[in-house]
């Protein structure tokens, strides 16, 4: 009776004070474990089939073969390489417009104005669109035949162009739409770093004669630098996975020429087309790589700024 | 402060049951009603799904079944399976599926269950009714795995009045459907004088077609790739200058049937090679602008003759790791039925049951030139309409790029000789 009534409290308090102090891991364990393994599980299965030659179904037999998709897949100048390149093009033509125009209207609106609410609403909803929508309503504007586009064009004597479904102009078209889309939310993070810009050194550089050119480009872009980066990271690592817009318009396979097939499409269109698990896996994996590379360069180059 | 502890430490485990309890009811979901006797039906958008679907509440007086159906385009359907049955789902009972297109891969890797048995299980269903061609190709190593339910042929749209206005017949060879889609390009700014699928991968069944009337075949009679043989070469080249000459202006090469359909239907096109089964939306006033003028007619000839395919679009097959098989065999009997084939068939689908075709009430309903169309096609058509292999995506690809050479203009030829190479790795794969 009397050990018990010792040994019990010591036991609560030995594991009490454990808990105590380590509490802040133990209320975000479930979380923590719940996101981990979310993302480890299919990431490590994804890693896992782009060894193998998996194809047809997951659940049929497959062989490990090494690394032989990956060198497959990096000697495949037929559709990976070009399909690299499109998905930088796409995303670096995109986000330096986005940048520029996003910029240039962000500071439009950042001087309070009359009706600035109203304009304001205008110019983000292009953002509450669903993108699949805005893919179709893009693809009947721009068809060749009966589309609004070309209709416009004939207005002012201009001769129908192919857009969506040129070989050359589809990817132009496409990127025009992203611009269109999500111009808004490049101006959202900027005016959210401009407000948050204290007004003295422009007015110092004011003073100083400077005129408006040369107090944005060496007082306010400047101070900018932060949430620029931030808005960089952000648009660009989801102009690269871009999918939505790309698949409403095109297709599987991005078109007869493949003219729009970025990485994402290529993969999609591998693992949900062909069935060819190995193969879309290992392109999905040296994508996931390429991203972190390009995040970490990114964030690396930041610090290295701000040291 | 002991109390306290004590609290705390409840409290921890609270909060680590109330998150445990919420992953492990994420993990078990649905899937425990396995008794009940609800079947989960998934089929495909078409004129088919919506007469079955309206007939529905007959299926669940006569047997007492719940269906829950679920209803997806063509892209959408081949994504779900894709998805589900590879990760072994039984939430699939009854599934529409393209023998043609899915059927190999699907039987390969076991997602559809044998139905031998219940084929033969009902004297008065009749299995002996279905036309041959078709059960064919829901056979697999000599088990069946499907029934077939649409059946589709393709033929020649065409507009009366342009052709009236021509002073032209209507063209029954090659070089006559070739010198009238000249004519009424010319005689009708704004209209071209044929229109048909571009696009890499779709264009492929409906060129098929010029590909037999002109000789040749995708796969020839040696098991060899027969893309690169002189009679495809001139297909190619054929069916790519009749949309790059007499097409619409700035034709896209991306058109399916949809964007193809739409052209004809908007009265832009004299002519339109696309399949039967598709016929009522050229027809119906409420989505076509020359319901009134369309005609049909059987595939002009070529140096081959007037061969069409003619094939099963559509099969229904029972998901292999399903539950209630038979509960799901009732249901493809009742749907498959001769009553319910030929209300399907009035409704413009052509269906797999020759009763219904011999039955004068299964043509009943359609344009007389498209009945003797379908009439002819049957007889001497080819029982496929893509490559038969079991990459059937892939393949379609790769035989589909000189069509869209062609139609661009450049060497069809070169593409043909380098498709050829392509698909023979296909099949020596396989």
């Amino acid at each position: 009776m009397t050990t018990m009534v010792t040994t019990k409290p010591s036991m609560w308090t030995n594991f009490s004070t454990w808990a105590n102090r380590y509490r802040k891991w133990l209320f975000a364990a479930p979380a923590m474990i719940f996101v981990g393994l979310l993302i480890a599980v299919p990431l490590g299965w994804t890693l896992y089939l782009s060894v193998t030659d998996s194809e047809g179904s997951v659940r049929a037999a497959s062989n490990l073969v090494g690394l032989s998709n990956y060198f497959e897949v990096l000697t495949d100048t037929d559709r990976f390489w070009p399909a690299v390149m499109r998905t930088f093009v796409f995303t670096g033509g995109a986000l330096a417009v986005e940048l520029i125009l996003g910029m240039c209207i962000a500071l439009l609106l950042w001087r309070p104005f009359r009706g600035e609410k109203w304009v304001r609403v205008a110019i983000l909803l292009p953002l509450v669109a669903t993108p699949v929508a805005v893919g179709m309503m893009w693809r009947l504007i721009f068809d060749p035949n009966i589309g609004f586009a070309n209709q416009v064009l004939s207005w002012v004597g201009i001769p129908a162009q192919p857009w969506l479904s040129g070989q050359y102009t589809a990817l132009p078209t496409l990127m025009f739409v992203d611009i269109w889309q999500w111009t808004p939310m490049v101006v959202l993070m900027l005016l959210a770093g401009l407000t948050s810009l204290s007004d003295e050194p422009d007015e110092a550089a004011r003073i100083d004669g400077a005129n408006s050119w040369q107090r944005f480009w060496f007082v306010t872009l400047p101070l900018m630098r932060a949430t620029v980066i931030v808005t960089i990271v952000l648009r660009g690592i989801d102009a690269l996975k871009t999918f939505d817009i790309l698949y409403a318009t095109k297709g599987k396979g991005g078109g007869s020429f493949h003219e729009v097939e970025t990485l994402n499409i290529y993969a999609f269109g591998l693992s949900f087309d062909y069935n060819d698990y190995g193969i879309a896996s290992t392109v999905l994996i040296l994508f996931f790589l390429l991203i972190i590379a390009i995040m970490w360069v990114l964030t690396y180059r930041r610090k290295a700024n701000r040291s | 402060m002991k109390r306290q502890s004590v609290v705390r430490v409840v409290a921890i485990v609270a909060a680590t049951f109330f998150a445990a309890g919420a992953l492990t009811a994420c993990s078990a979901g649905s899937g425990e009603d396995g008794g009940s006797k609800t079947l989960r039906v998934t089929l495909a958008n078409h004129v088919w799904t919506d007469t079955i679907k309206s007939k529905l509440p007959e299926f669940k007086k006569e047997t007492g079944i719940e269906v829950e159906l679920s209803q997806y385009g063509e892209d959408q359907l081949s994504d779900q399976y894709n998805v589900k049955l590879n990760a072994g789902t039984d939430e699939i009972d009854v599934m529409m599926y393209r023998p043609l297109q899915e059927g190999k891969l699907f039987a390969k890797n076991g997602y559809l269950a044998d139905l031998s048995d219940d084929v033969k299980s009902n004297a008065d269903w009749d299995w002996s009714d279905f036309q041959s061609g078709p059960v064919g190709s829901t056979t697999y190593d000599g088990n069946v795995v499907g029934v077939p339910i649409i059946t589709e042929q393709e033929v020649l749209y065409y507009r009366k009045d342009l052709l009236a206005a021509a002073g032209l017949e209507v063209p029954t060879t090659m070089a006559e459907l070739e010198a009238a889609a000249k004519a009424i390009k010319e005689q009708n700014p704004g209209v071209a004088g044929f229109v048909a699928r571009t696009g890499k991968s779709a264009a492929v069944t409906q060129f098929s077609s010029f590909l037999y009337s002109f000789g040749g075949d995708f796969i020839d009679k040696n098991g060899k790739s027969g893309v690169a043989s002189p009679e495809a070469k001139e297909a190619y080249a054929f069916y790519g200058k009749l949309i790059r000459e007499y097409g619409p202006e700035n034709v896209s090469t991306d058109m399916s049937w949809p964007e193809a359909m739409a052209i004809f239907t908007q009265g832009q096109a004299g002519f339109y090679t696309e399949a039967d089964s598709l016929y009522k939306n050229a027809t119906d006033p409420e989505t076509s602008k020359v319901s009134d003028t369309v005609g049909f007619a059987p595939m002009p000839a070529g140096p081959g003759g007037s061969v069409a395919y003619n094939v099963p679009s559509w099969a229904l097959g029972i998901n292999a790791e399903s539950a209630n098989s038979a509960e799901a065999w009732k249901f493809i009997e009742w749907a498959t039925s001769q009553d319910l084939t030929l209300t399907v068939q009035q409704d413009g689908v052509p269906g797999a049951r020759q009763s219904v075709w011999e039955d004068p009430a299964g043509t009943s309903t359609y344009p007389a030139d498209l009945a003797a169309t379908i009439a002819t096609s049957t007889k001497n058509g080819v029982g496929h309409d893509r490559p038969l292999v079991i990459k059937v995506p892939e393949a379609r690809e790769i035989v589909g790029d000189p069509i869209v050479i062609a139609i661009t203009g450049g060497d069809s030829d070169a593409a043909a000789d380098d498709a050829n190479d392509a698909f023979q790795g296909i099949l020596d794969d396989e």
